[in-house]
């Protein structure tokens, strides 16, 4: 930056580090929001997140094998390899699920064989994730784990841009299969009946799931329940509406990780405890004090 | 009007319709009947093009259903399916708002509005409007659908018919409202543009209310026309292997088994 050869070092540090970070912060939160209220729509499963199709397990397999790799054989580690490892790691597992989903004899790939294989494609990376962090040594171990727990202390200006005009895009693009999604909530066949063409309509959002998640995820690691927990709160406060639930999503689901990256860097001060951590901490028993509270049922 | 010409499905090797060729007119309550596996509900699933039939044709007017896309149909032909589960919580109104989305891009008009307001009001369903449809009972739920797909084809359009097929609407409903049910439907059809398809298992009910019925039996039709044509001691024997006592009073038929 040339504009902070003029500031002092505590301007700085928010505008250099601070800033982007809080900024990082809302768009990672609203890709994952917005990621999980359209896979659980798709899946018309509550239990369902984004990273069900293979998305942020192939990230960590990706980020583990570039710690663990890049141990052995000593390669540069810029800016950008980190996040370029994840986001193929995403690539290849979301693909693999889609991939191993399609029926041999239709070609179709119905919903529930695609929950199941990303069930499975899930299990299979998290091992890889496992036994690299086993034969890895000690500081890239440490690495691998952290990594799966999420971290934003990597923000960057840089970061801030590609993962902006991912979420905004995707979230864009979602909204024009809201009402679209809103059928698939009676069921595949009356969807269908109501003139939705649910292959295309799975594509289309699946698609836009993985870009959005595998960007964010890509430059900080693996955050769970985020993308669970914001869709639910939504629905408990005002309905099942999926254009409500994407606009609203993308704002509770950046506002709420701001609140657990803040507490992530204060609660164990001067060290930083990992994001993922603080969100299912802080995430769990508020989901189910409303859970108990209100009568939201299945 | 719908029109199935020599209509034939398989399953692998296993035949589950044989050469149905049936017209359903509008203006009648066309009602489907037959003993389990006969193929009813494989019938429906042809004309809601669900499935693909493996020889034949299913002409809608005079246009080949195979050339008419989901998006236009939806327009037009509105379809009740058994079983309907919801996965998430939403207001009755929103349910049935449902109805009109082939009608609306983004947000729903006045007409739509209207549409779900005086179906909701025809099936008895306006009072609940703003409840959540998941705490509703199954009756309650299954009249919710009708709203909903009366919604969708509320509104007659230019130069074609509209379309109603119901797959066992009457299941969940008591016999207060299976008849409350049977007198809408035909209500809506004194709208001589609309023609209703069923499925029923309810001899009586057909009996009462149809005024065509086509008896299927092992796939293959047995008897299509009227109540009085199909329901004979001969074609009921054949399909549902009892011996039935028809009864005639004031003109009514009813049917029993020994």
């Amino acid at each position: 930056m040339t504009a902070s050869d003029n500031m002092t070092l505590t301007e700085r540090i928010f505008m250099d580090i601070r800033l982007p970070r809080a900024i990082l912060c809302e768009f990672v939160g609203a890709s994952l929001a917005v990621g999980g209220t359209l896979l659980q729509a798709l899946f018309r499963n509550p239990i369902v997140e984004p990273g069900l199709v293979g998305t942020s397990c192939g990230a960590a397999f990706g980020a583990a094998l570039y710690f663990a790799l890049g141990a052995t054989f000593h390669f540069s580690t810029g800016q950008w390899t980190l996040p370029l490892a994840a986001c193929l790691g995403a690539i290849v597992s979301t693909s693999l699920v889609f991939f191993l989903s399609q029926s041999r004899h239709t070609g179709k790939s119905s919903i529930v064989s695609l929950l199941l294989t990303g069930i499975a494609i899930n299990a299979l990376f998290l091992s890889g994730v496992g036994f690299l962090s086993y034969i890895a040594r000690d500081p890239q171990a440490r690495s691998i784990v952290f990594w799966n727990l999420g971290t934003l202390s990597g923000a960057s200006w840089a970061s801030v841009l590609v993962v902006g005009i991912s979420t905004s895009v995707c979230v864009l693009l979602a909204l024009r299969y809201a009402k679209q999604l809103n059928a698939l909530m009676i069921g595949e066949e009356e969807a269908q009946f109501l003139g939705v063409d649910i292959k295309k309509l799975k594509w289309k959002v699946l698609g836009i799931n993985v870009v959005m998640v595998a960007v964010a995820t890509a430059f900080v690691g693996v955050i769970s329940f985020v993308g669970l927990i914001v869709p639910h709160l939504l629905r408990i406060l005002k309905g099942s509406d999926n254009r409500f639930l994407i606009i609203n999503s993308a704002v509770l689901g950046g506002l709420l990780l701001c609140v657990a990256d803040l507490l992530s860097r204060m609660l164990l001060r001067p060290a930083e405890l990992p994001i993922g951590i603080v969100t299912s901490i802080v995430g769990v028993p508020i989901f189910i004090f409303l859970l108990k509270k209100k009568n939201y049922f299945f | 009007m719908i029109e199935t010409q020599h209509l034939y499905y398989k399953i692998g090797s296993k035949l589950i319709l044989e050469d149905i060729s049936v017209k359903f007119l509008p203006g009648k309550l066309n009602l489907i009947i037959g003993p389990n596996g006969a193929g009813k509900s494989t019938l429906v699933k042809l004309i809601c093009q669900q499935s693909k039939p493996s020889k034949g044709t299913i002409l809608f007017e005079n246009k080949n259903l195979q050339s008419l896309s989901t998006m236009e149909l939806s327009k037009y032909r509105a379809v009740l399916s058994q079983n309907i589960e919801l996965a998430f919580p939403l207001k009755v109104s929103e349910v049935v708002m449902m109805g009109r989305y082939p009608h609306f891009s983004s947000k729903p008009t006045e007409k739509d509005l209207k549409a779900c307001e005086e179906a909701m009001r025809f099936f008895d369903v306006l009072d609940m409007a703003n409840r959540d449809y998941l705490t509703l009972s199954g009756g309650e739920k299954q009249r919710v659908h009708f709203a909903r797909v009366a919604a969708q084809i509320w509104v007659p359009i230019e130069n074609g018919c509209r379309y109603l097929i119901l797959d066992e609407p009457l299941t969940f409903l008591d016999v207060h409202y299976q008849f409350h049910f049977m007198h809408k439907l035909l209500e809506l059809l004194q709208q001589k543009d609309v023609v209703i398809i069923g499925v029923v298992h309810d001899l009586n009910l057909a009996a009462k209310f149809a005024n065509e019925i086509v008896l299927l039996n092992h796939g293959k039709l047995l008897a299509h026309g009227s109540p009085e044509e199909v329901l004979t001691p001969e074609f009921i024997r054949t399909a549902y292997r009892l011996e039935p006592i028809i009864h005639q009073t004031n003109g009514q038929t009813f049917l029993f088994f020994e």
